[in-house]
């Protein structure tokens, strides 16, 4: 039954939490580390690349792990839509790499530039070649502003440009620019790419944040709310898009369906569309830029990327085998995190799910150990409508709703207590997955 | 309610509290000791300084709620559903107790010292 699942979630996740870890009964969630020789290549330091490398230290001993990033800093990115919307400040989201990296693992600060999975090896950026026994790709991706024509990244904060996912600076931006907006009321305009995209549910919320505050300075009656979206419907998963639409009906946002963002006109305020009925223009006093996401471009030229000609081979999303992780055609590497060509689920909240899954795999690889380990596309949106409440969306790869709590929190339900938890636990949950408690 | 697990409240404080949780914990398992040792140093309970100590409590249980908005940027008004008004008693319960019972320690406490202090003079 499907209690029997949730509970099972539930207790994998209470035995997760650390709660567990200091008591000996939780020996069950941390096996005994298998001894081995073996050198693993993780590519990215990021939510998924620490993770990973954090887990495989718990569960190995002896094994030669590295860490291939060149980024110094981390960037806690579920919170940059709480720096933009001026609830936490930009500190709240950085933080430093090597916070999250453990004692025994070896890192390389510098990028992969190549991958050569036939020879079992990464290049970096200063030529230096690092073969590897296995190897987990976890680079993220990478926000394609240059396929948006006349967009500027320097620009962000000024004249009425917003841009929340660019980095906790240009959140921060966002939030000057979105503030002063809101002191003035007028005509804002939001969407979303027609790329793959990390946490689909971001633009939604800045979209009810914007109008919350926009009532909360008495200026929503003199501002109109636009949302552009790339397809038919908000949200791929057909229950949450249509309670998306009747609370955009409910809180007055206009919705333009199948416009995707092709340009922008800084100066004139004017946004550009490529729309059924040809090049539409929406003028704007604020906007909230969201531009294609693509895999990084090593990964792009790399033999890891599906071959299907598909729009995911377009963009580089590396072929993996969705619910193992495991490469399709190199056995040895697994994709965790954004750069997985998975459907759904760009978000923090499967890397959680998915690099268990992964590293009991490749473990039992090495321990010579069948492994059933599955991922079955679980990820999670706690969707903001307003300050001070949430829906906790969670669902899966067939668009099933798979609350955590199900009958207690009430998925589709603008909820205090969602709100609670998106504000207090989530970066919690988050830290203890970077350092593998979680 | 067959699904209604106590390892799910606890799986959620410790998300929420971190280590505070644990702090917070301890600090009610020493607030507690102190209760049963003053029961125990009284011969019960002192009526007139449980009662006052209840009344600064449902203030404490106020307070709770108060500073749980607070920290979270929202108001009673974004309180929506059931289990919202279910997890606000929560934290007012906790609140309340609480708080009288780290009023009623505090308070023996002193009392007995004063006691102890006047024994010597
Ligand atoms: C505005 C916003 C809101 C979000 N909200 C939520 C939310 O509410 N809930 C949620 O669960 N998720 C949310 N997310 C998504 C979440 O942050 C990402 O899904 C998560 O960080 C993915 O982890 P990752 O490791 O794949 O990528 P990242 O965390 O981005 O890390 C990728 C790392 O790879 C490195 N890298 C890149 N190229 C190379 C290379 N060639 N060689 C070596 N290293 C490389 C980068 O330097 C980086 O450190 C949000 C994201 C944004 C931007």
């Amino acid at each position: 039954m499907e209690v029997g699942l949730d509970r099972r979630r539930l207790l994998q996740a209470v035995a997760a939490s650390g709660l567990v870890a200091t008591t000996p009964t939780g020996s069950a969630a941390t096996p005994a580390p298998v001894r081995s020789r073996a050198k693993i290549v993780v590519a990215g330091a990021g939510a998924a690349g620490l993770a990973t490398a954090s887990r495989l230290a718990r569960r190995l001993d002896g094994a030669e792990i590295v860490l291939v990033d060149a980024k110094r800093e981390h960037w806690y990115q579920p919170g940059f839509t709480l720096v933009a919307a001026g609830l936490k400040p930009e500190r709240y989201v950085v933080s430093g790499t090597a916070d999250y990296v453990p004692r025994d693992v070896t890192r390389v600060e510098e990028m992969v530039a190549a991958f050569d999975p036939e020879k079992r090896a990464v290049e970096t950026s200063s030529g230096r070649r690092i073969g590897y026994d296995y190897l987990v790709v976890a680079t993220g991706l990478v926000l394609d502003y240059g396929a948006i024509d006349g967009m500027d990244t320097d620009r962000i904060g000024e004249n009425g440009l917003g841009s929340h996912y660019a980095g906790p600076d240009a959140a921060a931006r966002t939030w000057a620019a979105m503030s002063r907006f809101a002191d003035a009321g007028g005509e804002a305009v939001f969407g979303r790419p027609a790329t793959e995209m990390k946490c689909a549910g971001a633009p939604l919320k800045y979209t009810f944040l914007t109008d919350d505050i926009l009532r909360r300075r008495g200026n929503r009656s003199r501002s109109k709310l636009t949302y552009a979206a790339h397809s038919g419907a908000l949200f791929s998963v057909p229950v949450v898009a249509e309670k998306v639409r009747m609370l955009f009906a409910d809180r007055g946002v206009e919705t333009r369906h199948h416009h995707v963002m092709t340009g922008i006109d800084i100066d004139r305020r004017i946004a550009r569309y490529a729309a059924p009925t040809g090049e539409t223009e929406l003028g704007y006093d604020f906007i909230n830029v969201i531009p294609p996401m693509r895999a990084p471009e090593p990964v792009r030229q790399s033999p890891l990327p599906w071959k299907d000609g598909s729009a995911w081979a377009r963009d580089g999303w590396v072929e993996v085998d969705k619910h193992t992780m495991r490469h399709n055609r190199y056995p040895d590497v697994f994709t965790v995190g954004d750069v997985a060509g998975v459907p759904k689920g760009k978000t923090a909240a499967s890397v959680k799910w998915q690099v268990p899954v992964a590293v009991d795999r490749l473990v039992a690889d090495l321990a010579g150990e069948p492994c059933d380990s599955i991922y079955d596309g679980y990820t999670s949106c706690p969707l903001i409508t307003k300050i001070g409440r949430a829906m906790l969306i969670e669902f899966n790869y067939d668009d099933n709703l798979t609350p955590s709590f199900p009958r207690v929190i009430a998925p589709l339900e603008e909820l205090w207590i969602s709100w609670v938890i998106k504000e207090t636990a989530l970066k919690l949950t988050y830290l203890a997955m970077l350092r593998g408690q979680a | 309610m067959q699904n209604f697990d106590p390892a799910m409240f606890v799986a959620v404080l410790d998300e929420m509290l971190g280590p505070l949780l644990w702090v917070l914990v301890v600090g009610s398992i020493v607030a507690t000791l102190a209760f049963l040792w003053l029961l125990i140093r009284d011969r019960g309970l002192v009526s007139r300084r449980f009662v006052v100590s209840e009344l600064v409590g449902v203030a404490g249980g106020f307070g709770a709620v108060l500073f749980m908005q607070l920290i979270t940027h929202s108001g009673l008004s974004d309180v929506g559903g059931p289990v919202d008004w279910l997890l606000v008693v929560l934290i007012w319960l906790i609140g309340t107790v609480g708080t009288t019972v780290v009023v009623y320690d505090l308070w023996g406490l002193w009392a007995g010292r004063r006691a102890l202090l006047g024994d010597h003079a």
